[in-house]
């Protein structure tokens, strides 16, 4: 089997603006995920059953359900209903890109908020009785100690969901998107040429989490750097 | 009520393929976990850095893309083997086949990191008694280590299970008929695709809940060795 390096070279700007659309749908739906996700953990761990219910039925459906199965849903799904189609919000669910970054969201969000209740209840208790004993308000209380407290337990398990998500966001292609994966598959289509396309476009995947690995673990050291050793 | 139209009995023979893939998968990935924890820990250096570079390039690439590359590009390779046998028509995995591979593989990867974990958290005083006694290497790992390294090892397996049934879906887009798939087909014929993707979510879900109760019973037999404990 003769290898050809022509393709991967030719097809690289194509992989590569792929790629920016890869990290576009990664990045604004972890930062929306992880924004939304801050009250519902905090929900999560309320001590009111109705209060708690929601995030958790909301979290079991997301997470036990394949996100493909979730993007389909959204995507296909939706148009089902007459009133989805004639509301002022269809212009947007009509669109493959909006979609998934919803879909991406609502995952992402899923996810983070599970990392952050596991966090917020790991919160030493004496830190919070202190915090009460001095009269702050709960607000106050969640500002200052529970949540500075809980990103730092959280950071490691975070830093999965990163590369879940980004290994997800491969998922867009089956919606028609041209993301790294949806412009491999397309060069592919007209290449006819699978092994080098998708060897080129597993590099960059490869290449992408290193980065965010490397990136995430800077910014790691930064928020924990009250525990490294003088 | 759902109203599926006579497409019931296709979910769940989709259902039913949908486990059959995941099975095989988790048996693929189990043995290549195993494998791969031991070519890590072993004294080459060259099987350590096999083992290193399978968990690196199969947990750094998506999952999608595994399963592409091997359906794909498996044909090549696999017509090209042929070919040299005097074969010269186009070869191909199946679907069903393709899909066991590749979610067994990255399995696999992640299950390496298990059981790495799980085997060094044996003490190292059970493996040198074993050698007291005469036991081979093999014998040792058999006998001595891995039915302790099981009772470690499941409840980050299970997670890992949990993954692999989700990622089941994805091996619809090569074709293999299962909850996806047989989804698809339905929603062709009534252009309900509300209905059915919501069908085959709760179908997953249920699955998730039956393996989630099995994975307390794979506990409870790992444990059995250890005593009751009041907790």
């Amino acid at each position: 089997m003769s290898w050809n390096w022509e393709v991967i070279f030719e097809s690289l700007p194509q992989l590569l603006s792929g790629s920016l659309l890869t990290l576009e749908l990664v990045f604004v739906s972890l930062l929306i995920g992880g924004i939304l996700s801050v009250p519902l953990a905090i929900m999560r761990t309320s001590s009111n059953p109705l209060i708690r219910g929601f995030p958790l039925a909301y979290t079991f459906f997301f997470r036990g359900t394949p996100l493909l199965v979730q993007l389909f849903l959204f995507y296909y799904g939706l148009a089902q209903f007459e009133s989805v189609r004639e509301s002022a919000l269809w212009p947007l669910l009509r669109e493959a890109y909006w979609c998934a970054l919803i879909v991406f969201v609502l995952n992402t969000c899923a996810y983070t908020t599970e990392i952050l209740r596991g966090a917020i209840q790991a919160v030493p208790r004496g830190e919070i009785e202190a915090a009460q004993a001095i009269g702050m308000s709960r607000f106050n209380l969640y500002r200052r100690i529970i949540l500075p407290l809980a990103y730092r337990i959280g950071l490691p398990a975070y830093s999965n969901e990163i590369i879940l998500m980004l290994k997800g966001s491969a998922l867009a292609s089956t919606i028609t998107l041209l993301d790294l994966t949806g412009m491999a598959r397309t060069i592919i289509a007209r290449t006819y040429m699978p092994i080098e396309v998708f060897f080129a476009a597993g590099c960059i995947y490869l290449l992408l989490t290193f980065l965010f690995i490397q990136c995430y673990q800077l910014f790691e050291r930064r928020l924990l750097r009250h525990q490294q050793p003088m | 009520m759902i109203d599926l139209q006579g497409f019931g009995d296709q979910l769940l023979f989709g259902a039913w393929m949908t486990l059959k893939v995941a099975t095989g998968g988790l048996l693929l990935g189990l043995f290549l976990g195993i494998l791969g924890a031991v070519f890590k820990q072993s004294r080459w250096r060259v099987l350590q850095m096999i083992g290193a570079t399978y968990t690196t390039i199969i947990r750094g690439l998506p999952e999608l893309l595994v399963v592409l590359i091997i359906y794909f590009g498996s044909a090549g390779l696999l017509t090209q083997a042929a070919a040299w046998f005097g074969h010269e028509e186009y070869v191909e995995l199946s679907p069903l086949a393709a899909g066991i591979i590749a979610l067994g593989v990255s399995f696999g990867a992640y299950a390496t990191e298990v059981f790495r974990g799980a085997i060094q958290a044996i003490p190292g005083g059970q493996t040198e008694a074993a050698k007291a006694c005469g036991m081979s290497s093999p014998r040792i790992f058999f006998r001595i280590v891995l039915p302790q390294a099981w009772r470690i090892a499941i409840p980050g397996l299970g997670n890992l299970f949990q993954v692999l049934l989700k990622d089941t879906s994805l091996i619809s887009v090569i074709g293999l008929e299962e909850i996806m798939r047989k989804s698809q087909i339905a929603i062709s014929n009534t252009k309900e695709p509300f209905t059915f993707y919501f069908t085959a979510a709760l179908i997953y879900l249920s699955i998730t809940i039956i393996v989630m109760i099995g994975q307390r019973y794979a506990e409870q037999w790992a444990n059995r060795g250890m005593g009751r404990r009041s907790t």
